[in-house]
């Protein structure tokens, strides 16, 4: 039997990758997949908790983030391939202007 | 005894697709080292009697979204990211501060939380189990995902879909 608070600070752990490669990254697609890595570090904690308490509800709602995270993808790579159409880069230093 | 085992090496293989996604240059490593600790966390998941979201796991995240994200970088061409001073700055402050922080989250998670443990009981969350809270519990936010897939759909459509040809006149030359 695995502790609890062992979930827990992996997922912590994983959640800290992901900002970390929020903050160092440049690259717009690897942000995103922080992103991702993020969620994924959450759910790993919805999980725990749902083994812990004995309680579904924590399936339920990582299946909502699941969904939540498709639509994000979906939607976050429309708009980096129409950023890169217009700027021709995918380097977040160089996107800073709302409209060309 | 074997619970641990399995919890240590895929935990062990998630932290090091995590950290090999931070180290890696090119966004293709960086989305392979992502596909690794989305199919550890799987195995997670089972280990902690989640069958159902496991499936899922495996299914759309590992299938379905790192399919689109290997799909945009191939399509844009993706190379290898150049450092920039901003950058050098945001590692020198951003892998410090994060170290400390995920240090001291452990460290309350550790000394403050007692002796409860997780372990491998019946499988808890089969879909037969899942599936009604899915279709009664949570009826209503079941619906609505599937409003907002459906608007997500329609968004990545209009964004991504080309502008039309600009009429002739001043703007012409773009």
């Amino acid at each position: 039997m695995v502790p609890l608070p062992y979930y827990l600070v992996l997922s912590g752990i994983l959640f800290a990758c992901g900002v970390t490669g929020f903050l160092i990254k440049r690259n717009i697609i690897t942000i995103f997949m922080s992103i991702e890595l993020m969620l994924n570090g959450v759910n790993l904690s919805f999980v725990a908790f749902a083994a812990h308490w004995h309680a579904l509800s924590g399936h339920v709602f990582v299946f909502f983030v699941m969904v939540v995270a498709a639509a994000e993808a979906a939607v976050g790579l429309a708009i980096i391939i129409a950023v890169y159409r217009t700027r021709e880069t995918l380097n977040v230093d160089q996107v800073n202007l709302l409209k060309l | 005894m074997i619970h641990w085992v399995i919890f240590v090496v895929f935990g062990a293989i998630s932290v090091a697709g995590a950290i090999n996604l931070l180290a890696q240059r090119h966004p293709i490593n960086s989305a392979l080292s992502l596909i690794a600790v989305l199919a550890s966390l799987a195995v997670e998941y089972l280990l902690l009697g989640a069958e159902f979201v496991a499936a899922v796991q495996v299914i759309v995240y590992a299938g379905a979204i790192m399919v689109l994200f290997v799909f945009t970088i191939m399509l844009l061409n993706a190379g290898e990211e150049e450092r920039t001073r901003g950058s050098r700055v945001a590692i020198m402050f951003g892998i410090p501060g994060m170290l400390a922080g995920s240090v001291l989250i452990a460290w309350i998670l550790l000394r403050y939380s007692g002796t409860s443990s997780v372990g491998i009981g019946p499988l808890l969350g089969s879909p037969s189990l899942i599936a009604p809270l899915l279709f009664h519990d949570f009826l209503l936010p079941f619906e609505v995902t599937s409003v907002l897939i459906l608007i997500a759909i329609m968004g990545a459509v209009v964004l991504a879909s080309r502008e039309p040809a600009p009429p002739p006149g001043p703007r012409g030359e773009r």
